[in-house]
């Protein structure tokens, strides 16, 4: 029993807050008729009449999530595919490094008309973007992983010739995961900044395309219930995120707990 | 391989550092053969090379000058007939892999088919007494039982030539007693041939058939001494015979010259 009294806890304490906020929302916009700030039940309405019609999910939501996908997995798998290879290669390093520190140090969103010159406006466009700008916490922090291996265990890889595709698999992977799972929480968040940024220029369809739209025809219920859609996105997308850093990162809690006790 | 044949041979190894203030010499010129089959002790004073010299035979680091020759073919990248346990246990095994994961990996390097890998791996991990930890992670268990799995991981590679770098520096002296013997054990069931560094004179003694005395730095082999005790070693009685206190006495003697830097190179 006390198990799920005790998540029924959590339930509480993670809900508490959310409906504290929508509470206070409804009374402070009880009886007003201002525009500009609906109701939490208007709102409500327009999230299930407009987001969740199928028309909008399947012109609007679904595509922008499929390329929110697609562009993280592949800022993802370029930032561990590069990282790698220069956290263990110090002369490319030192080649590099500077550099990447100088494209990281460019807010992506300068780059959007620039991609739209080079690529042109479709999706390719829209997932230059999105990977532009989530590769780098992925890529440095891959480097960084890589390249703070314990020289003790490179040692012991060495003298086991443990090396290649099994090294890679087996130990520099490993070793630089908690780096790795650092950055793609970021890259996760950046990455849905800008799926909807992508979405607000030159764009006919999508989450950031619709939530302009609605701004600009003064549906502010609509609008800010495209917003509530994309809060929603991000805490599920943080969920499964948890999900897969526990499994993949479980010795690594596992012994830092130990090494605290 | 006739009984004479040396398995590892050192021969005039140097090594030289290049360090911000200048060349620093750590290993002046090294030569010493190991014979198939023996346990010998490396013992030196603190800051003597051991560790540089170790990995100059294990071929993670290239000598100045001098060769290593094991088995007829000189080292130049880590040899497969050798395995290595370090002192840094817990920094040595893989923290994301399995008891039987980390013994195994070097198995699967070797390109060892699954079925014989596993009868291997649960050998070596039955041999140091750990057999119930197969699927634990290293770091839930305690540092002698870490530098057990380290061992276990060595045994599994069938090893010409097992190297041990002050592996039990560490642990604490009750667990340090187990791990010798331990060593000896399997040195005697598996008639490996052992080299093990320590920084313990006592331990040397126990351990070893034969005892290889470090100068301190700029490091030559100062003295090669046999240990003439019974095969049979006993924590208790061995460490309580006359021979022994003689040996160690004679052991920290050369030491303490070491450190005083009194000592000559032996003529060859």
């Amino acid at each position: 029993m006390s198990t799920v009294r005790r998540s029924l806890t959590s339930v509480g304490y993670a809900a508490g807050l959310p409906v504290l906020l929508v509470l206070a929302w409804a009374l402070a916009t009880r009886g007003t008729a201002n525009l500009y700030y609906p109701a939490p039940s208007r709102v409500l309405d327009a999230f299930v009449s407009t987001w969740l019609a199928p028309a909008t999910l399947t012109r609007d939501v679904l595509p922008s999530l499929g390329r929110f996908g697609i562009g993280v997995l592949l800022a993802i798998t370029i930032g561990v595919v590069a990282g790698t290879a220069i956290g263990a290669t110090p002369w490319l390093r030192a080649l590099l490094e500077p550099m990447l520190e100088f494209f990281r140090a460019i807010p992506p969103v300068v780059l959007v008309p620039v991609l739209m010159l080079l690529l042109g406006i479709d999706d390719t466009m829209r997932l230059a973007v999105i990977v532009s700008g989530s590769v780098w916490p992925v890529l440095l922090n891959t480097i960084e992983g890589v390249r703070g291996t314990d020289p003790v265990l490179t040692d012991t890889s060495r003298s086991y010739r443990v090396r290649g595709a099994l090294a890679y698999r087996y130990v520099v992977l490993p070793a630089a995961s908690p780096q790795i799972m650092a950055g793609v929480r970021l890259c996760l968040s950046i990455g849905l900044i800008l799926m909807v940024i992508s979405e607000m220029f030159a764009a006919s369809a999508g989450l950031g395309y619709q939530i302009v739209y609605f701004q600009r025809q003064y549906m502010i219920p609509e609008m800010w219930a495209g917003i509530l859609l994309l809060g929603l996105i991000g805490v599920a997308v943080a969920a499964v995120f948890q999900l897969v850093e526990r499994r993949v990162l479980h010795w690594y809690h596992g012994s830092r707990e130990v090494a605290r006790a | 391989m006739p009984e004479n044949t040396p398995l590892l041979s050192v021969r005039d190894l140097s090594k030289t550092y290049q360090a911000a203030s200048g060349p620093v010499e750590a290993i002046g010129s090294i030569t010493f053969d190991v014979r198939p089959g023996e346990l010998v002790c490396i013992v030196g004073p603190s800051g003597c090379g051991k560790t540089t010299l170790l990995k100059c035979l294990a071929g993670l680091l290239a000598p100045t000058s001098g060769s290593v020759t094991l088995d007829g073919a000189e080292v130049r990248e880590p040899p497969k007939k050798m395995a290595l346990v370090f002192q840094e246990y817990g920094r040595s095994l893989y923290p994301w892999l399995t008891v039987r994961d980390n013994v195994a990996l070097p198995l699967k390097a070797r390109g060892v088919p699954k079925a014989e890998r596993q009868a291997l791996v649960e050998r070596a991990v039955e041999e140091v007494g750990l057999g119930h930890a197969m699927t634990t992670y290293p770091w839930q268990l305690s540092g002698g039982m870490q530098q057990r799995v380290a061992i276990a991981r060595a045994v599994a590679y069938q090893p010409e030539i097992l190297v041990m770098d002050e592996p039990f520096a560490a642990v604490d002296a009750q667990t340090r007693a187990d791990l010798e013997d331990l060593v000896r054990r399997v040195w005697k069931d598996l008639g490996v041939t052992v080299l093990f560094v320590t920084h313990d004179i006592d331990e040397s003694v126990y351990l070893g058939e034969r005892v290889l005395v470090l100068s301190s730095s700029p490091t030559f082999v100062q003295e090669d001494l046999t240990v003439d005790l019974p095969a049979e070693r006993d924590q208790l009685t061995t460490r309580a015979l006359p021979r022994f206190t003689e040996l160690r006495t004679h052991v920290y003697e050369q030491i303490q010259r070491a450190k005083r830097g009194e000592a000559v190179a032996a003529t060859p």
